[in-house]
């Protein structure tokens, strides 16, 4: 279960979110500029809200309150970002291997060859970062994301920069990974790709929860 | 006239020796101190960023005469690790590597404070989601990227102390096989009569030594861009 109550005071935004979820996939739904990566950025620990609470299952992440804030690389919730941010000086394999190495997991070849086969990247391990396409790199972004073995797992418009062609390229193997059971928070202004992929929605506008619910409150 | 004196192959190898000591100890305090200045914000921070590069505009001579006050047998810190820890400065190589060292920093530090700064600071949140904590985001992700800047930093640390002049002959002076660099021993050269020659055959060396670093100073900046850009 994952529960937000913060606020936070960005320039001249304010965002005052608070929701409580316990769907598998919950999906993160509002306009650009409604703060959508801004939550997710202080879900991850990347930004730290100016009041609230985070936590996830029977963990506090932040509480400005009791001065709790666990930084972003002890949180284990997993991020992809819309540009991939594949790291550029290694190759495929590296990057799907960088959170083992860095949570000093001991290597799990059967695991390893199951989210390369999932994603179909198996045939990209030894390229750079530099020399894929932008789905290619997106599936690389999801498996190294999902190799660092993360309790939750945050996608901000993974099929954001990628033109509707590519989009359609990749959907399918995000149902493939709500299938896996990781929960998912899911970021998107498209309410027909999170009709296909969320079980929860949450409606943000303007740095306000607006509605939350099943998928039918994107109608 | 390519017939040079072992004396002249002694200022040369010393040189080398000197500039190459001062260029690999100065080193690990120049990534630190490149870090700090393009990654932390804290009190004091344009103040250490002016002091890194006074050596650059202070004359040479003023630098050297500071070193000697305090780096000098009766000087405060000269006199403290004599006694303790048995390092002396003074009229030694070794203080000629300090010398350079000291006078070379601020172009070491450039490159590399550059290359740390052009590292995309999501590429170090990236990391951070994914594990690692930050000395291993920097051990991983900030050096890696970095090296070819911290590589031509070197480099252009390394041409600098070869041809430092001012602040070594105030320091440690000017003495054969000890002290007496490339550019010390061409001052003593163009001094004596019948030096010329040999200050001739030292200058061409320094500028083959100076150019060449500068060449590969750009090679390793050039590396640097394509690194980043991840091909």
């Amino acid at each position: 279960m994952l529960r937000v109550d913060v606020t936070k005071q960005l320039g001249e935004f304010s965002l005052e979110a608070s929701f409580e979820s316990q769907g598998r996939v919950t999906g993160l739904f509002g306009a650009s500029g409604a703060g959508k990566t801004s939550l997710i950025n202080m879900i991850a620990g990347l930004m730290r809200p100016d009041r609230g609470v985070i936590a996830l299952d029977d963990e506090t992440l932040d509480d400005t309150s009791a001065g709790v804030h666990v930084p972003p690389h002890r949180r284990r919730i997993g991020y992809v970002f819309q540009d991939a941010r594949l790291l550029p000086h290694l190759d495929v394999r590296q990057n799907l291997d960088y959170g083992r190495r860095m949570n000093r997991l001991a290597a799990d070849p059967a695991q390893f060859t199951r989210i390369t086969d999932l994603l179909d990247i198996g045939n990209l391990l030894d390229r750079r970062p530099g020399k894929l396409s932008g789905g290619e790199r997106q599936r690389v972004a999801l498996g190294r994301a999902l190799l660092s073995k993360p309790r939750l797992l945050l996608l901000d418009e993974p099929l954001g920069s990628l033109d509707e062609g590519r989009k359609e390229e990749i959907l399918p193997y995000l149902v493939r990974l709500r299938d896996e059971g990781i929960p998912m928070v899911y970021v998107s202004h498209d309410a027909a790709e999170l009709r296909q992929l969320a079980t929860q929605i949450v409606m943000l506008k303007r740095g306000r929860v607006t509605a939350l619910g099943g998928v039918k409150v994107l109608t | 006239m390519f017939d040079i004196s072992p004396a002249e192959w002694i200022a040369i190898l010393l040189s080398l020796r000197v500039a190459i000591i001062a260029t690999l100890v100065a080193t690990p305090f120049g990534i630190a101190l490149a870090w700090l200045l393009a990654r932390r914000e804290f009190w004091g921070k344009s103040v250490l960023d002016a002091l890194v590069h006074l050596p650059l505009v202070l004359p040479p001579v003023v630098t050297g005469y500071l070193l000697l006050l305090s780096f000098g047998r009766r000087g405060l810190v000269g006199a403290w690790l004599a006694d303790h820890l048995g390092i002396v400065f003074a009229f030694r190589w070794t203080g000629a590597a300090l010398a350079c060292g000291i006078m070379s920093f601020p172009l070491l530090v450039r490159p590399i404070r550059l290359s740390i700064e052009a590292v995309d600071r999501r590429l170090e949140q990236a990391a951070g989601t994914l594990g690692a904590a930050p000395w291993q985001v920097f051990a991983t992700v900030t050096l890696p990227l970095a090296l070819p800047g911290v590589l031509a930093g070197m480099v252009l640390g390394f041409a600098k102390a070869i041809g430092e002049f001012g602040a070594t002959i105030t320091f440690v002076s000017n003495i054969p096989g000890e002290t007496q660099t490339i550019s010390s021993a061409i001052y003593s050269l163009i001094q004596t009569p019948d030096g010329d020659a040999a200050a001739g055959r030292l200058v061409l060396i320094s500028i083959v030594i100076s150019m060449g670093a500068l060449m590969a100073s750009e090679w390793f900046a050039r590396r640097a861009t394509q690194r980043l850009h991840g091909n």
